[in-house]
């Protein structure tokens, strides 16, 4: 694809404005935006990591994961205001997923250790961690905040911190990392993943996009059960005292 | 009241949340072993009370002893099972009335065994086939039973009860009144009862407090219910009987 034909895609970015314009449906605006914002962010990662291939330094690699975290960890932290120092325990957890990863991949030699495998997986496992971490701060902060009559009267019969949230805790773990195995049930019946898709499109092997594909799927699965887990654990404890007391203003003064 | 032990005693207790004071200094003892009434307008910090007292929140300034021990001294979990409540809502877990109330003793990694649990069932007088019945679906008056024989599991020898009959009828209300009297002279239990109805505490109560605006404005005899001293009180009395 050339800058011409990428021009005339915007074809595509038309269609549904000049349907929002006729229909009334107000979503202009935010179409703009978000095909500006990804016609930049796109663009400057593709040369970046042009740059970042031909230069083949592991500390441009480093300094590249070491940005998607920060951006992750930017974007979920609004979602656990609830939870004290959140974005530490984001950052921990996005560390710990993508060490695991890679040095699962790396020591087995699944992959090579190059810049063209290493930062795309990156990409992939922090971005994912993200969408989770997100998923589970706000099924947390819900949980909690429908089932505090419960916490409380655990801890009134005399359990502790740990037993006083257990349910709301396994539950919110639960319910964060289900979409991501169930839609792995599904995958390929219904539509090709994007991944996939795309390097088929770019000429490569079917059954190679396949491996990679499946691959992938695996490593989500790690990242959605690690970091739903991760965060579970290393969030709860901020919402007792010392005295063992539930602080459940921090959450109601959530919204 | 001073030659009589205090379970509960309380010296110059403040408490705040979110930077407005509720309690404002409160000091005065609960005798063991009787039922104290605690009665007042809506607002006045009875239940903030309550939550000081078994250690759901703590004291800003002051001391609480139970028994003659600082409640800092206490374990969280001792000082909760020592200091039990019932609430007015009755709160149950999803699941069976048998998962509720072995629930305290699941707490503790044992197991409630079928001759207590029939014991505590007989004590509160609810129906044994209930056991296998989901909490939730319990009427008001089970609820509030089973949430009374879950507290008991514990055997606390304090006994605190905020509106317990607030929402059952009259009926249940006075087979409840019933069961926390027998309570109290079969087991020494110390109780602390927060109740709407001047009737009420008149009825049960040895001795009476009356909390108005975060603080105990009279304590003392029963008695103080029908001939209180203070204009305030008076007051208070008279329009609950309008
Ligand atoms: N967590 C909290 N944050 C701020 N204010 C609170 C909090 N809990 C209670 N209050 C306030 O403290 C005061 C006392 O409340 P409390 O529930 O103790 O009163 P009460 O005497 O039990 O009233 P009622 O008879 O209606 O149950 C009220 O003004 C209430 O709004
Ligand atoms: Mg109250």
């Amino acid at each position: 694809m050339s800058y011409f034909t990428l021009v005339l895609a915007l074809v595509f970015v038309l269609i549904p404005l000049i349907l929002s314009k006729s229909l009334k449906l107000g979503l202009e605006k935010d179409t703009i935006i978000a095909t500006v914002r990804s016609i930049i962010q796109l663009l400057a990662v593709g040369y970046i990591l042009k740059f970042v291939f031909a230069s083949d330094s592991y500390f441009y690699i480093g300094l590249m994961i070491v940005l998607m975290i920060a951006a992750a960890t930017q974007n979920a932290r609004k979602k656990g205001t609830s939870i004290k120092g959140i974005t530490m325990k984001l950052v921990i957890t996005f560390i710990f997923v993508e060490i695991l990863t890679q040095a699962i991949l790396l020591g087995l030699h699944i992959t090579p250790p190059t810049a063209q495998y290493i930062i795309p997986i990156s990409g992939m496992m922090i971005g994912n961690s993200m969408v989770l971490g997100i998923l589970f701060l706000n099924r947390f902060t819900a949980e909690l905040q429908a089932h505090e009559e419960e916490v409380e009267l655990i801890l009134t019969l005399g359990g502790t911190p740990k037993q006083a949230i257990h349910t709301q805790l396994i539950n919110s773990i639960k319910a964060s990392t289900i979409p991501t195995i169930e839609s792995q049930k599904t995958i390929g019946l219904v539509q090709l993943p994007g991944m996939m898709s795309g390097q088929i499109i770019a000429g490569a092997d079917p059954v190679q996009a396949v491996f990679f594909q499946l691959l992938v799927l695996f490593l989500l699965l790690t990242a959605a059960v690690t970091t739903s887990v991760l965060l579970g654990f290393l969030s709860y404890p901020t919402l007792f005292n010392e005295r063992m007391q539930f602080l459940n203003e921090r959450i109601k003064t959530e919204d | 009241m001073d030659n009589i032990q205090e379970a509960i005693t309380l010296q110059n207790v403040s408490f705040s949340a979110n930077g407005t004071e509720i309690l404002h200094q409160l000091n005065g003892g609960f005798p063991a072993g009787n039922i104290s009434v605690l009665v007042g307008p809506s607002g006045a910090g009875k239940s903030t009370l309550f939550r000081l007292l078994n250690g759901m929140r703590s004291a800003d300034k002051g001391e609480i002893y139970i028994h003659g021990k600082n409640i800092a001294q206490f374990d969280p979990t001792d000082l909760r099972r020592t200091v039990g409540i019932a609430l007015q809502q009755a709160p149950m877990l999803q699941g069976t009335v048998w998962k509720n109330l072995s629930l305290p003793r699941k707490l503790q990694g044992k197991e409630l065994t079928k001759e207590e649990a029939q014991k505590l069932l007989r004590i509160v007088n609810l129906d044994e086939q209930l056991l296998d019945r989901k909490a939730k679906e319990l009427s008001g008056g089970q609820k509030q039973r089973l949430s009374i024989a879950r507290t008991l599991v514990n055997q606390p020898p304090i006994l605190l009860l905020d509106e317990i009959t607030s929402s059952l009828d009259q009926v249940s209300a006075h087979e409840i009144e019933k069961l926390i009297i027998h309570l109290n002279q079969a087991y020494q239990t110390t109780i602390i009862w927060i109740t709407h109805s001047l009737e009420q505490a008149r009825k049960v109560g040895d001795y009476a407090y009356v909390m108005m605006n975060g603080k105990i404005v009279e304590s003392g005899n029963i008695d103080l219910l029908t001939h209180p001293s203070s204009d305030s009180v008076k007051n208070f009395i008279k329009g609950d009987q309008s």
